[in-house]
């Protein structure tokens, strides 16, 4: 077992305490999903906002372990700014850094990379992942997709 | 009040010697010696069970009620022979009385699906606001079949049954009262045999979940004077796959057969089927028969042991056990209920119960978790999840102050 200092690094528990981008996105171009985990409880909503086939902006809000927590912080980060594409290929990229034993510490990543050590704690990928699934889901269905609403 | 409950009034307990009997309880985790507080979700097994089935597969094994050859005598033997023990255990008045399941939730499924026929609306199920999800579900779907209404008495902030409620909620439109003896999610003992009586006075049926009853106290139905009562084999140290519904034999009688199928017909023609009598009518299908067998050795095991022994041990440990854990700074317990059994439930400060569970696990100690399958439960006290520890017979002082020990490792990793 790897140390558990891998697992709750510095800036995870930062982003899980402090997270960055939480909150409500309103606009006519914005998107939400909801995530689950019913393992857990875990809750996540990610609110998307694409012109252009680029990321304008992006926040989430929820309840969540510090895992799940920083992981969508830290995603809100990455993504902003990036277009749809670039969005696929870190969705794919992070996926393999979860999941992959001998996953190439892809540099595109960046910061991303603190959440390496979630792959020695199987049971725990879920929860570094359920942000990012959530927003696949958000962007994957488009126009069809929950619009925010603020009510 | 059954005399093998409480026959070995001999030397104290010895938590230790019988923690010798348990095989899985000697391995190592992460090179750290296991420390197992996790016996709500489900017990180790001692040597005599995991012997018992292995033997049985051994030297006794075929199907039961089938054949003529000397094997199926035995096997019959031996699944009869468990069912008689379970009759000892619940204190039942006949071995008819005894049905196995496959677990407590198919016991409440078995009763609930044989109520849909008998209901419509107007009428109503009680329930208690402790609930696990297997004690909540099967009876929202009655009611959507039926269109009968699902009422809930609720929990105070200690986590007992508001009992007022209770008798608030209870009238004529009651048909079924359905509540756990002990709740898995903070331990709370409910006071059954008051609220059979109550419910009866109201001419209401009753089930129990004594899911997490079994391995804690002795259990008698007849004292209790409960409709129908439902344990599960793994929580009492026996196989998992196996559990029985108890049911007074009017009662049984007047449900319809659960499933169709092998064993439980007396006769079949493509006009007619005649219905095995009880319980055989509710026992469709092979059964899962080296669990029963292992069941009814774990039984034994728990009653040759005595719960007049093994109670109060609990109770003590219990007590010594939440002094500890209420010495960990920012633990705050969930449940505090006058009479509790094995559960210790907390947070601790704001971190997320997984995080303290990934962590305490690096040191060996396995708790749960999570919603603990109680998801009413946990938004009562306004938490998406809790800690629970939770304790069985062969644990000691010990176990939970390696537990504490964690707690203040996930205290450091957290800079709480």
């Amino acid at each position: 077992m790897s140390d558990l200092r891998e697992l709750y690094q510095e800036v995870i528990l930062d982003h899980s305490r402090q997270p960055r981008n939480r909150g409500e996105l309103d606009g006519e171009s914005c998107r939400k999903a909801n995530g689950h985990n019913p393992l857990c409880g875990d809750k996540v909503t990610v609110y998307v906002d694409v012109q252009d086939g680029v990321v304008r902006n992006l926040t989430f809000d929820g309840v969540g372990c510090a895992i799940s927590t920083a992981s969508a912080s830290l995603m809100t980060e990455a993504l902003r700014g990036k277009t749809i594409v670039e969005v696929q290929r870190m969705f794919d990229e992070f996926h393999a850094l979860m999941t992959s034993d001998d996953a190439t510490e892809a540099e595109a990543l960046g910061k991303l990379q603190v959440l390496a050590g979630v792959r020695d704690y199987p049971v725990r990928v879920k929860c570094a992942t359920l942000a990012w699934h959530t927003l696949k889901a958000a962007i994957d269905a488009g126009k069809d997709a929950e619009p925010v609403t603020t009510e | 009040m059954d005399t093998s409950m409480t026959r070995s009034a001999g030397p104290a307990f010895d938590a230790l010697e019988v923690r010798s009997d348990f095989p899985l309880l000697s391995e190592t985790i992460h090179g750290k010696p296991l420390v197992y507080l996790d016996n709500a979700a489900s017990t180790q097994k001692p040597r005599a069970v995991i012997d018992a089935v292995s033997n049985f597969y051994c030297h006794s094994y075929s199907n039961v009620h089938r054949g003529v050859h000397a094997l199926s005598v035995r096997a019959t033997e031996a699944y009869e022979g468990a069912r008689d023990t379970m009759r000892d255990f619940l204190g039942a008045a006949d071995r008819k009385e005894i049905v196995f399941v496959r677990g407590t939730t198919e016991g409440i499924n078995l009763v609930a699906q044989g109520m849909t026929g008998s209901m419509g609306p107007g009428d109503e199920v009680l329930i208690s606001g402790l609930e696990h999800h297997s004690n909540i579900v099967p009876w929202q779907m009655l009611c959507e079949r039926t269109g009968a209404k699902l009422q809930v008495a609720r929990i105070d902030d200690s986590g007992e049954v508001d009992l007022d409620e209770y008798r608030r909620l209870l009238s004529p439109r009651t048909r079924i009262v359905a509540m756990s003896h002990i709740s898995n999610a903070l331990g709370t003992v409910n006071p059954v045999k008051e609220m059979i009586a109550l419910a009866r006075a109201a001419g209401s049926l009753t089930l129990v979940d004594g899911a997490q009853a079994a391995a804690h106290m002795p259990i008698d139905v007849q004292d209790l004077d409960a409709d129908f009562y439902t344990i599960s084999s793994h929580k009492m140290f026996g196989p998992s796959g196996i559990g029985v519904l108890y049911g007074k034999q009017a009662r049984l009688e007047a449900l319809p057969p659960y499933q169709g199928g092998g064993d439980m017909i007396l006769s079949v023609t493509f006009e007619k089927t005649t219905y095995n009598e009880l319980p055989y009518r509710f026992e469709a299908g092979t059964p899962c028969i080296e669990a029963a067998v292992g069941m009814g050795v774990a039984a034994r095991y728990l009653m040759d042991l005595g719960f007049d022994r093994i109670e109060p041990y609990e109770s003590r440990l219990l007590q010594d056990a939440t002094d500890v854990l209420r010495q960990v700074p920012d633990v705050q317990l969930i449940g505090t209920a006058r009479n509790k059994a094995s559960v210790i439930s907390f947070t601790l400060g704001d971190i997320h119960s997984h995080d303290v569970g990934t962590i305490v696990d690096s040191e060996a100690v396995a708790i749960r978790v999570g919603h603990h399958c109680a998801q009413p439960v946990m938004d009562r006290f306004g938490v998406s999840s809790t800690c629970r520890a939770s304790l069985a017979m062969y644990n000691t002082l010990d176990d939970v102050k390696r537990l504490a020990e964690a707690l203040h490792k996930v205290r450091e990793v957290f800079r709480l």
